[in-house]
């Protein structure tokens, strides 16, 4: 994982009693910052009502449109309306997690670069990207992803699917993958604010990708599937785990792709961070 | 007059500074349009070349194209985000004190934004349509082309009208960004950004003609496909004129209504 203690952090060599402490540390810091993202969501507790409804109207507009394509079709590809909505569920699943860990804290890195308010991260004993990833979390997000698992769910009795426990559990690692590849690229793209100061216009731009990944992936063929399969890989992200859940799946290809796609984000994203850092020459605040 | 053209000359040195920026919104933003196509073309092979609501392939990848289009000419990217911060940090003040009216001030600079968007946006929209051009309709004469050009002039205004009312609810509550939200929702799906109304049923969309949405988008690109023509052309403009009007004194009760409320916090 690239969110290894760095020297800095009390550990003693690589024993195994000195990462405990250091893993006991790290968590007790994320509780401290879980805590104080709950009592600032329940200060403005109306607004944290609207956004749900507004995820929601989101939500019900991509099965709005999925629902107008098969009033003309069966198929897409070699899916079927209700293989699409797990689909598109899955996509929202994914999505809202992410959004619920990491999306807050990506965008808000180029205003902590323009502000120089970084100084004070950089200065805390602590690995910065951890510190940079989690800063906050947006509880609205657990409950969306909830209202993603009720619609699979539904679509999933539509189906009269009956998932094998290992399934089950292979559905939501793969999820946990698709959330990771998302994180990486996102955070990889806000780094470019270390270069330009306003990379909020690109950060929001990815966002545009994500329309992408609740399509069906064999709609696509030539450039474009390859493209957002093995470079940006938003066709994988949330078809793989709905193939597993769906038993679509011929061959475990498709799987061990996203696991090492997975891996690859992470680890680019992790070496842009770090050339990025080297940029900062605080502000002149 | 010529107070507003510098407001407008203001605004185009403004929103040059963010051209890269407006160059990565054009670009990105076909990705999903590219890939709606894509799923459209995928459609179109399970029927064979059949067609969909008698839209051909050609006529459907047009449709979004020409949505494209249209979005580039009328939409609001930051102004509502920016009225809406006008009015909580109390930097209305001084438009209440200057001799400037601030609706014309807020459309000038709104009519220029566009203007700047579309020419950084007009690169990479004409090589994308140019690699679509087996797919693209061209309109049938240049009567159409000025019909369209002119419902495309009052979509703008209608957007402008509605995203200005929206914003000033930031008189009354302090974050405004879910109303506007959840209006967006709304407009996105009932306007035909996401499919042409025509494919819906015909019940739902005989409803959605009751609602000013249609008119933000779907009937300028009908205009232009030839759907819309004669007396339902000459009706619909009149109705889309109407929304325009409609909006406009909405917008200026709620601002007589706002002003009474507000109290420059921090201006």
């Amino acid at each position: 994982m690239a969110i290894s203690p760095e020297p800095v952090a009390p550990s003693r060599g690589a024993s195994s009693p000195g990462r405990r402490a250091t893993l006991v540390r790290y968590l007790s810091i994320y509780a401290a910052l879980w805590k104080n993202s709950v009592t600032r969501e329940m200060g403005f507790k109306s607004n944290f009502l609207l956004w749900i409804l507004v995820e929601l109207l989101w939500f019900g507009l991509q099965l709005t449109f999925m629902g107008v394509l098969y009033l003309h079709t069966d198929t897409i590809g070699d899916w079927t309306q209700w293989q699409v909505v797990l689909l598109v569920g899955t996509s929202h699943f994914i999505q809202q997690i992410f959004q619920a860990f990491f999306l807050t804290n990506c965008t808000q890195l180029s205003e902590l670069v323009r502000t120089g308010k970084l100084d004070f991260l950089l200065l805390l004993p602590i690995n910065t990207r951890f510190i940079i990833s989690f800063r906050q979390v947006d509880l609205g997000g657990f409950i969306n992803a909830g209202s993603a698992i009720g619609v699979m769910a539904y679509a999933a009795h539509r189906l009269h699917l009956s998932p094998s426990a290992l399934q089950i559990a292979g559905f939501f690692v793969l999820c946990g993958v698709g959330v990771t590849i998302h994180y990486s690229l996102m955070f990889l793209l806000s780094s470019i604010c270390f270069w330009t100061v306003r990379a909020q216009g690109i950060v929001w731009g990815y966002y545009n990708l994500f329309n992408i990944a609740r399509m069906p992936d064999n709609a696509f063929h030539g450039f474009f599937r390859a493209f957002f399969s093995f470079a940006v890989p938003m066709l994988l992200v949330s078809n793989v785990p709905a193939r597993v859940l769906v038993g679509k799946l011929d061959s475990p290809t498709p799987v061990l792709v996203l696991l090492l796609m997975g891996a690859a984000c992470l680890a680019v994203s992790e070496w842009g961070w770090r050339k990025s850092l080297r940029q900062y020459t605080s502000a002149s605040s | 007059m010529k107070k507003y053209w510098h407001v407008i000359n203001i605004g185009i040195q403004n929103n040059l500074t963010y051209r890269v920026n407006f160059l990565f919104r054009a670009v990105f933003g076909f990705v999903p349009l590219l890939a709606t196509v894509y799923l459209w073309r995928a459609i179109y092979q399970g029927k064979n070349g059949g067609n969909v609501a008698d839209y051909s392939l050609a006529q459907m990848t047009s449709y979004y194209l020409l949505v494209t289009v249209v979005d580039a000419f009328t939409v609001v990217s930051e102004d509502d985000w920016q009225i809406a911060a006008d009015i909580k940090d109390g930097n209305i003040s001084q438009f209440l004190l200057k001799p400037i009216d601030y609706l014309s001030y807020r459309l000038c600079l709104y009519l220029a934004g566009r203007l700047i968007y579309l020419a950084v946006a007009a690169i990479p929209l004409l090589l994308f349509i140019y690699c679509l051009r087996a797919y693209f309709v061209p309109p049938g004469g240049w009567l159409v082309l000025a019909e369209f050009l002119f419902s495309v002039g009052l979509t703008a205004l209608l957007q402008f009208f509605m995203s200005y009312t929206m914003a000033l609810l930031a008189f009354w509550v302090l974050e405004v960004s879910t109303f506007i939200f959840i209006l967006f929702a709304f407009e996105y799906l009932a306007s035909g950004h996401l499919f042409p109304l025509d494919i819906l049923p015909p019940a739902l969309h005989r409803v959605l003609d009751f609602t000013p949405f249609p008119y933000q988008m779907y009937f300028p690109v009908g205009i232009y496909m030839g759907r819309i023509t004669g007396s339902e052309l000459l009706q619909g403009l009149f109705i889309q004129a109407s929304w325009v009007l409609g909006a406009y004194l909405l917008a200026r009760w709620v601002w007589s209504r706002g002003i009474r409320k507000y109290s420059a916090v921090g201006g």
